[in-house]
């Protein structure tokens, strides 16, 4: 995975309540330079589900490449991108 | 030895069987602290009644990821860790089931008390699981709590997760 000048496709997994509101999985196309919370706040801008359920109030964590990521993590071609609640393992 | 130190699975699993598997051959084990979580009935301050069922869900592929990171943080830590054994079901569950095993082994207890502990505080806020709980009232998810990232801060480490 390398990053891009270019706008990119990444694909964005949800869990537990997210999973409920929005599916399991969608692609995006998101431009050169995009970050976690960029791609949010791009997610929330669709409105609706999206919007109520990423909304900048929630507590929602997100995963790059399957590694827990703060919100500033540059997102690289072909990246996974998890979004969900906090988790309540163990 | 098992192949894994770590897995993820519906089944439920055998305390005795998996510290037998985990001390077996190592004479210089002297110490075994085993955890395991198990579900409760009746919920915590956020739900009214009693629970009749939880189901757990994760995110296959980083969840075990994530756990033996966490082993291989607890083996920096301790260096006198010897096993290490995670078992943490998914799917549904009932009352009185059992979630979670965190086994260890080592020369003295100081360490496996330690190194177990370690590895529940870390895995509570750090690995992705998700339970939900179904009342008579309905089904909800479960939140984080803040005690369990305090319980994390204690080792100098910010879960940030609740």
């Amino acid at each position: 995975m390398s990053s891009s000048d270019h706008a990119f496709t990444v694909q964005v997994r949800y869990f537990a309540s997210l999973r409920e509101a929005l599916g399991s999985s969608q692609l995006i196309t998101v431009d050169a330079g995009c970050t976690v919370g960029g791609l949010r706040d791009q997610l929330i801008a669709l409105g609706g589900a999206h919007a109520q359920a990423l909304g900048r109030g929630r507590a929602v964590r997100a995963a790059v490449a399957q590694q827990m990521a703060a919100e500033d993590t540059a997102l690289a071609v072909g990246a996974e991108v998890a979004f969900f609640p906090p988790v309540t393992g163990g | 030895m098992h192949d894994s130190e770590v897995q993820i699975q519906t089944a439920d699993f055998d305390l005795g069987v998996e510290v037998a598997t985990l001390r077996a051959g190592d004479g210089g084990a002297g110490a075994v602290v085993a955890f395991v979580g198990t579900v409760r009935d009746r919920a915590g301050a956020q739900t009214a009644g009693s629970i009749t069922a939880m189901e757990l869900e994760h995110y296959p592929g980083m969840t075990e990821i994530a756990i033996e990171a966490m082993v291989g943080q607890a083996r920096l830590r301790f260096a006198g860790l010897r096993g290490v054994r995670v078992i943490h079901r998914v799917g549904p569950l009932q009352p009185l089931d059992q979630i979670v095993l965190v086994a260890v082994t080592s020369a003295h207890r100081g360490t496996a008390f330690q190194a177990c502990e370690f590895l529940m505080d870390y895995l509570k806020t750090q690995a992705p699981f998700w339970k939900k709980e179904s009342t008579s009232a309905g089904a909800r998810w479960v939140d984080a709590r803040v005690s369990d990232d305090e319980a994390l801060s204690r080792w100098g480490i910010v879960a940030d997760n609740a």
